[in-house]
């Protein structure tokens, strides 16, 4: 197993405040990460440093083989971003989406028109790649917008809760999207809320007041928390925390 | 009487492009905790906004409290709370002066009706001069809840009050919806988080405008139609063991369900060991099969997957 | 009334909260003053002026005492030839220059009429022009001094264009046009805007679904702004009485009144534009394309009305801010009462009630 992201007391203050506080850990390649933690608990702000968004205050962290504080650039060829807020653009048709963030990529015209090609057979959206993004369904939007964020094949990809407000239905099958570049060996780092997705990740990590309180398997932590269920595992955790955000 | 009667409401937008809202009716009864379920875009808000007067149904009629939301809509306003699903309050104004301020609007005090927000805005109150943009998701949840009572109002209208917000700012939520219920208020509330729908008092499931079907909690999962099994083992990831079920020829329908494959199947006799059996078969050792109870997301699923 | 007196309140906490537009808000008439008053304006101080005295008289030394005295020129001596003036203005020591021909006294006397050559740098016509126009009027008002003491007329005569401007001030012009422009900022603007943010961020929405009726929502909305719109002309009034010294000529009172006029009309404005649009970008865009450009282009106060083509000069009657342009004009310069302003303000009242009406009738009660 190689390592993909590797972080060494990483550390984030804004003034007094210490955002995250020495998270050290590492994701190996192909893993799911799950990336849990009550709001205000720093997952943001360390989501903002592994994608080279910010600067660490203090600690290293290697993302897809580099450095945080020098090589940020790369690091954003190397990763895919998905947000539940910033997904496509609304008043693009899904092609021209498709298009445009691949040119954003990097990638040249005969590599773009393969990659949509293909992507929009994977997703059975050959009848509507002329429609606007705004009239695709909540669940096709995020299930296009993933598929754009791993347009470039990148290492890793970042996804903040990806599936909220999306029904059950297409929520699964968001996750199948999940574990089929999972298993091209693309690493997921995923955070949410939704409990039961937590079981759908190899390792999850739970942080509370800027720390990682809780990693291992859903099942080891389960274990480990003497709990029936990972909500329990995360009530039990979060429970303690002093802030909010 | 009841304070929420819905009758075949109908709601579109882009002159009949978008339907939100197809043949919606429902009733909720006194002091009742009603929950639509449904994921983003079922048509929740658009029933609350036409059933808070906010917008005009394209057909159809609904009354709340005894009036009708649209010749009616003036003595509406004056008996209901409603929570948007946006945090909603003014985030450059102060925990108290938000809720002093709407305390006048209702022409009300906090100290005339501070007996009902009590239990909520005792967890806010140390901050209250803290501006409610400051606040955590948690707490301007309650600031807004708070905001929301502090009227005493007949029927409190709550939209997706907990989306966004974490599992344990959710459950204090709830909680605290449950003490408020017995005290004699009748909420309607919406959520798009399946497990939250077992803390209602009658529910009803939504997607894409129209509602599937309407019960109690225990009545509408225990009328799931077939034995559901969950399948786990600690040898073969998930993918694997959905692939597997996929191709058996008695599956009628499999999903993942947190560390559980949940699945049915269309000959109702099939035993567990039969199934262990034919997972043994495809390679799938040591799988653990449970007959289980099913959940509302389970339920879910189902209706929606049935057509 | 109390909860009409909590929604004021709340009002003012959100303009005082808002240190950035609070800071926009009352240093921009300063700024606007400040900049018209001293940067932007035509008017010139202090430029060196040669004087070329040929006749060295009692005349003469009178007319150059009194452009001395003047706080436009400063004063070079000179005695130089034609050539070694072109050569001061080729190097741009000067700008203007004036000539005294031999015998200046007696040909006043004698003659009853006399003449002064004025030079100017025309490479920069408008400092020319107004430099010129100063000399001139110092000249003639040296004149009349002259014809009262000795009751002999002399045969001058000087065409006045600043008839009611003897001071020669520039300023004249701009303050009432700065005070249309800023009271059409702050509240067209700030008033659309602040409506439109509650429908943005949902507050609107709670609002509607309360007891509290939606036209006090927007009444009490405009309360503020009319305070603070009062505020500005109250700054920009002693700006220009202390720092430009202009005085106001006509009534402060009726001044102020009128203003409370424009401002409503405003305020009128700013609703309309907020019952119409639902984003804030889209209400501040309207606002500024759509009432501040016609504001600088049409009220006179920039392009003079006059030259422009006949369909634009009726389209300016429709611009509010060209007649509070007027009503202030004539009130501050000309020192009119309301007897010489009451048409114009009619037609004030008749456009607030105009946009006052189209905005109640097409308020929305609902969403969308």
């Amino acid at each position: 197993m190689t390592p993909v992201i590797t972080t060494n007391r990483l550390t984030k203050r804004f003034g007094d405040f210490v955002a995250t506080d020495s998270l050290t850990f590492s994701v190996n390649q192909g893993e799911i990460f799950g990336f849990l933690g009550a709001n205000g608990a720093g997952k943001t702000t360390a989501m903002r440093m592994l994608c080279g968004l910010s600067l660490p205050s203090s600690g290293d962290a290697t993302i897809a083989g580099f450095d945080v504080y020098k090589q940020t650039e790369d690091i954003k060829k190397n990763i895919g971003y998905m947000s539940q807020k910033f997904s496509l653009y609304e008043d693009l048709t899904v092609l021209e989406n498709i298009r445009f963030f691949g040119g954003i990529y990097g990638l040249n015209n005969r590599q773009i028109r393969e990659k949509c090609d293909a992507l929009i057979n994977r997703l059975g959206m050959e009848d509507e790649t002329g429609k606007l993004v705004a009239s695709l369904p909540l669940g096709w939007k995020q299930k296009l917008s993933f598929s754009v964020a791993v347009l470039h094949d990148p290492k890793i990809v970042f996804l903040d809760e990806p599936t909220g407000g999306v029904d059950p239905v297409t929520r699964r099958q968001f996750w199948d999207l999940i574990y089929e570049a999972a298993a091209r060996g693309v690493t997921i780092f995923v955070t949410t809320h939704y409990m039961d997705e937590a079981e759908y990740c190899n390792r999850i990590s739970i942080m509370v007041d800027g720390k990682i309180e809780a990693l291992d398997t859903p099942g080891n932590l389960k274990r480990q928390f003497r709990s029936e269920s990972m909500d329990d595992v995360f009530y039990q955790l979060a429970r303690k925390a002093r802030r909010g955000d | 009487m009841q304070p929420i009667i819905v009758n075949s409401l109908n709601k579109t937008y882009g002159n009949g492009q978008v339907t939100a809202v197809k043949d919606v009716s429902f009733t909720v009864n006194e002091n009742e905790l009603f929950g639509l379920i449904g994921p983003d875009g079922a048509g929740k808000t658009s029933i609350f906004r036409i059933l808070t007067t906010l917008l005009l149904a394209d057909s159809g009629t609904a009354k709340v409290a005894g009036f009708d939301v649209v010749t009616g809509y003036r003595e509406i306003r004056q008996r209901v709370g409603y929570m948007p699903g946006r945090f909603s309050l003014y985030p450059d104004l102060t925990i108290e002066e938000n809720l002093a301020f709407f305390a006048t609007i209702f022409d009300t005090s906090i100290e005339e009706n501070y007996h009902l927000i009590r239990d909520i805005y005792i967890q806010i109150e140390p901050f209250k001069k803290r501006r409610a943009g400051k606040l955590s998701g948690g707490m301007k949840q309650k600031l807004a809840l708070c905001c929301a009572l502090i009227h005493k109002p007949e029927v409190l209208f709550l939209d997706e009050p907990t989306t966004g917000v974490d599992p344990v700012s959710r459950k204090e939520f709830w909680e605290m919806l449950g003490r408020l219920k017995s005290g004699g208020i009748t909420i309607l509330v919406s959520t798009p988080y399946m497990d939250e729908a077992s803390l209602c008092d009658r529910i009803a499931l939504m997607q894409s405008g129209s509602i599937m079907t309407i019960d109690t909690p225990e009545a509408l999962t225990g009328s799931y139609p077939d034995p559901l099994f969950a399948i786990s083992t600690e040898k073969a990831s998930m993918p694997s063991i959905l692939n597997a079920l996929a191709q058996f020829e008695k599956t009628k329908s499999h999903y993942a369900f947190g560390e559980f494959a949940h699945a049915s199947f269309t000959d109702k006799n099939l035993s567990a060991d039969d199934i262990i059996g034919y997972l043994d078969s495809r390679g799938i050792t040591n799988s653990r099969i449970n007959l289980i109870k099913p959940t509302i997301e389970d339920r879910f699923i189902q209706l929606a997957t049935q057509k | 009334m109390k909860q009409f007196l909590a929604f004021v309140r709340k009002e003012f906490a959100h303009v005082i909260r808002d240190r950035k537009t609070l800071l926009i808000l009352f240093g921009m008439p300063v700024v606007q003053i400040l900049i018209f008053g001293f940067a932007l304006t035509n008017e010139v101080k202090n430029t060196s002026i040669l004087i070329v005295d040929h006749a060295k008289d009692v005349a003469s030394q009178q007319l150059i005492t009194k452009i001395e005295a003047s706080q436009y020129f400063e004063v070079q001596r000179s005695i130089l030839s034609p050539h070694e003036i072109n050569k001061a203005f080729q190097e741009g020591v000067v700008k203007v220059a004036v000539v005294f021909p031999v015998g200046f006294n007696e040909s006043l006397k004698h003659e009853n009429s006399a003449s002064v050559q004025l030079l100017a740098d025309a490479s920069d016509p408008n400092t020319a022009t107004t430099l010129t126009n100063y000399l001139g009027a110092i000249v003639e008002d040296f004149q009349s001094a002259n014809n009262e003491l000795n009751g002999t007329p002399y045969n001058i005569s000087t065409e006045t264009r600043m008839l009611y401007n003897p001071q020669l001030q520039g300023a004249h012009n701009f303050v009432p046009g700065v005070m249309a422009l800023v009271l059409m900022l702050v509240c067209v603007m700030m008033t659309a805007v602040s409506i439109v943010r509650e429908k943005e961020t949902g507050t609107m929405e709670i609002l509607l679904v309360s007891p509290f009726k939606p036209l006090l929502v927007i009444v009490s909305k405009a309360v503020p702004y009319l305070l603070l719109s009062l505020i500005n002309v109250i700054s920009i009034l002693l700006l220009s009485v202390f720092v430009l010294d202009l005085p106001v000529k006509g009534s402060i009172i009726l001044l102020f009144a009128e203003s409370i006029l424009f401002i409503i009309t405003c305020l009128t404005m700013g609703i309309f534009i907020s019952v119409k649009t639902s984003s804030q970008q889209v209400a501040m865009l309207i606002s500024l394309m759509g009432m501040l450009l016609p504001t600088i282009l049409f009220s006179g106060f920039m392009f003079p009305i006059e030259n422009m083509p006949v369909a634009l000069q009726i389209f300016s009657n429709v611009v509010p801010a060209k007649w509070f342009y007027i009503i202030v004009k004539s009130i501050m310069i000309k020192g009119m009462g309301f007897g010489g302003i009451w048409k114009e303000s009619l037609i004030l009242c008749l456009i607030t009630l105009f946009l006052l009406v189209v905005s109640l009738k097409s308020f929305k009660i609902r969403l969308s």
